[in-house]
């Protein structure tokens, strides 16, 4: 029975137990949205309070970034993560995570090749595809502006 | 011929075995039965590292104690663990003086210590231990993920053990300590290394299947050598967890055997799987150590179980090769391991 | 009203990543990626910006929001300035958010103490 790799990867993976797709789904769709809703509130404060929407913004993110790092630090985040899925990871929520939880555990490692290195674990790769995507899509759309303009000069 | 058992020609006795374990393990189904448990995983140390360390010291020093042996009588120590160069091992066992073997088997470390220990034994030395050791918190952060890093896990993960387990050997049975408590003597009558298998499993989150057709292979092995599963109180499995488990026993049964009777594997033993976070049970090489230091071995003495098989069960994984698409290869070494009734 | 748009949004933008998770075994880390990159993706092509008016909080609160911030930044700044506006416009705009992380996270790791999970 299942003498070659194929074969045996396939039955190992018919018979091993799924993920609750259902019930992981209401969990995210519920606690993501929830996020998402308060992070909307939380906008609305900002911009109330007065400033622009930019900056609203850029607040509303760091006020979710600070509250994640905190949970993340109290040990509270990957006991609720472990229910939410991806409704926490999603957010803004998950990135902070990511990296609260890169550099608390790194700790012991020191300062500069624990914490400041490794905070890049999982938020690394975002910045840089991220950003880097961002760029690609800048000189995408300076040629385009400049062919509009009559040709690039 | 490749892949026979090597049947000891000296007899080698388990004179004693000692384990330590964390919180969870401790509010397992055999939490009564590790020699010293700690409530903050810590051991009092400040890194994971260092505790997983103090974990093996303790558990060394336990094992001698009940031996009755000086650490300066061993011959040798064959020690391992799961974290890069071994370091649980080197530091914990440094205070010992003992001359020492590293060794990395994965999770198969507890059986693969025991071989080495006992051929050493059986070749000459008089004395040789072997110890193993995993911790949650070590290796998660090696090959997974931060410790608060909030993900999730799928049914078919395995958790890693927080414990560590060690095994005094002699080759004198004189030189084992009995009271009268003590009805039988653990000798290691064979052994049998492991195969390195691959069948292609690359889901990290699935080791039990990884490592699952390694111990089928070995026990198949074991068995057309002449042995036959029925001859065994218990065939015991290192870390398959539930899925490895039911796939080992599908897999001997297609060879025409059955060990579903007298089959368990530590990793389901050390906790209450069921509704926890433990999903399919415990990994990691301090589990086969722990149990069998602990209540396998412990069970043997009692006289109540005179025959048992031990299968170490490793999935050789590493997250760089992952990364490179790689699959996880298994490996499962083999102890036969007799109780010798004392008069 | 407005409030429901944002949960609807964005609890399906989450359901949409426990799908991948659980379907197709991609680790979380890929995830935040590919969410990143398709934000950018999707605020370029102009298609992310109408989400954004119509969800708010629903839209920038997930991380496609934070691609879509950087897309924008981009666009905005080369639209202002020029060529210079590829190097600089993204990580402007998105800078509270990354100095906020890096910020509050290399904070937590000298006040708390990594613990074990039960």
């Amino acid at each position: 029975m299942n003498t070659d790799g194929k074969t045996y990867k396939k039955y190992a993976a018919a018979r091993a137990k799924k993920s609750p797709l259902l019930k992981n789904c209401a969990m995210a769709f519920v606690s993501g949205g929830a996020i998402c809703a308060a992070g909307h509130g939380l906008r609305r404060l900002f911009t109330y309070a007065g400033l622009s929407d930019d900056n609203a913004g850029m607040l509303t993110s760091s006020a979710l970034i600070l509250i994640a790092v905190l949970l993340t630090g109290f040990g509270v985040f990957d006991s609720i993560a472990k229910h939410t899925g991806a409704g926490t990871l999603v957010p803004i929520t998950g990135f902070a995570n990511a990296v609260a939880s890169s550099a608390i555990d790194s700790r012991t490692e020191g300062l500069v090749p624990g914490v400041g290195a490794k905070i890049f674990t999982v938020a690394g790769p975002v910045l840089v595809w991220g950003i880097s995507a961002g760029a690609a899509y800048g000189i995408a759309y300076y040629l385009v502006c400049a062919a509009a303009k009559g040709g690039v000069s | 011929m490749t892949g026979l058992p090597i049947r000891l020609e000296k007899s080698v006795y388990i004179a004693s075995s000692a384990s330590a374990a964390g919180k969870n393990e401790k509010e397992g189904p055999l939490g009564d039965s590790f020699d010293l448990t700690s409530d903050d995983d810590r051991f009092g140390q400040d890194t994971w590292e260092k505790s997983e360390s103090e974990m093996q010291r303790i558990a060394l020093d336990a094992a001698l104690g009940k031996a009755g042996f000086d650490p300066s009588s061993l011959d040798a120590v064959f020690a391992g663990d799961l974290l890069n160069q071994c370091v649980a091992s080197n530091y914990g066992l440094l205070s010992f003086g003992i001359p020492f073997f590293g060794l990395y088997g994965a999770c198969s470390t507890a059986a693969e210590g025991l071989i080495l220990a006992s051929l050493l034994c059986g070749a000459g030395a008089k004395r040789c231990a072997a110890v193993t050791s995993s911790h949650f918190c070590s290796a998660e952060r090696q090959f997974r993920f931060p410790l608060e890093y909030g993900g999730q896990r799928t049914p078919t993960a395995q958790w890693t053990v927080t414990a560590a387990g060690a095994f005094v050997l002699t080759d004198d049975r004189e030189d084992v300590r009995c009271d009268a408590s003590v009805k039988a003597i653990p000798r290691i009558a064979a052994v049998m290394p492991g195969i390195v298998t691959d069948r292609g499993i690359d889901d990290l989150s699935n080791m039990g299947a990884a490592m699952a057709p390694a111990a089928a292979d070995t026990l198949t092995r074991y068995f057309s050598a002449g042995a036959d599963p029925g001859e065994f109180d218990l065939i015991v499995t290192g870390d398959l967890g539930r899925e490895g488990s039911a796939i080992l026993c599908d897999l001997i049964a297609s060879t025409g055997r059955d060990i579903r009777r007298n089959h368990v594997d530590c990793g389901l033993l050390i906790y209450d799987c069921d509704g926890t976070d433990r999903h399919a049970g415990g990994s990691g090489c301090g589990c086969s150590a722990a149990v069998m230091a602990s209540n396998i071995l412990s069970n043997v003495r009692a006289g109540v179980l005179k025959r048992v098989l031990f299968v170490g069960t490793g999935a050789l994984m590493s997250p760089l090769t992952v990364n490179q698409k790689g699959t996880i290869p298994g490996i499962a070494h083999l102890c036969d391991i007799t109780g010798e009734v004392t008069k | 009203m407005e409030y429901l748009q944002a949960f609807l949004v964005g609890g399906a933008l989450c359901v949409l990543a426990q799908v991948l998770i659980d379907k197709t075994k991609m680790s979380p880390g890929r995830i935040l990626v590919i969410y990143v990159v398709a934000g950018v993706a999707l605020g370029a092509v102009g298609l992310y910006g109408p989400l954004v008016e119509f969800a708010g909080g629903g839209a920038t609160v997930p991380l496609t929001g934070f691609g879509y911030l950087i897309s924008k930044g981009v666009k905005d700044a080369i639209d202002a300035e020029g060529a210079v506006g590829i190097l600089k416009g993204g990580v402007s705009a998105a800078a509270g958010g990354i100095t906020a992380a890096l910020f509050f996270g290399a904070m937590a790791s000298l006040v708390f103490k990594s613990k074990p999970k039960r």
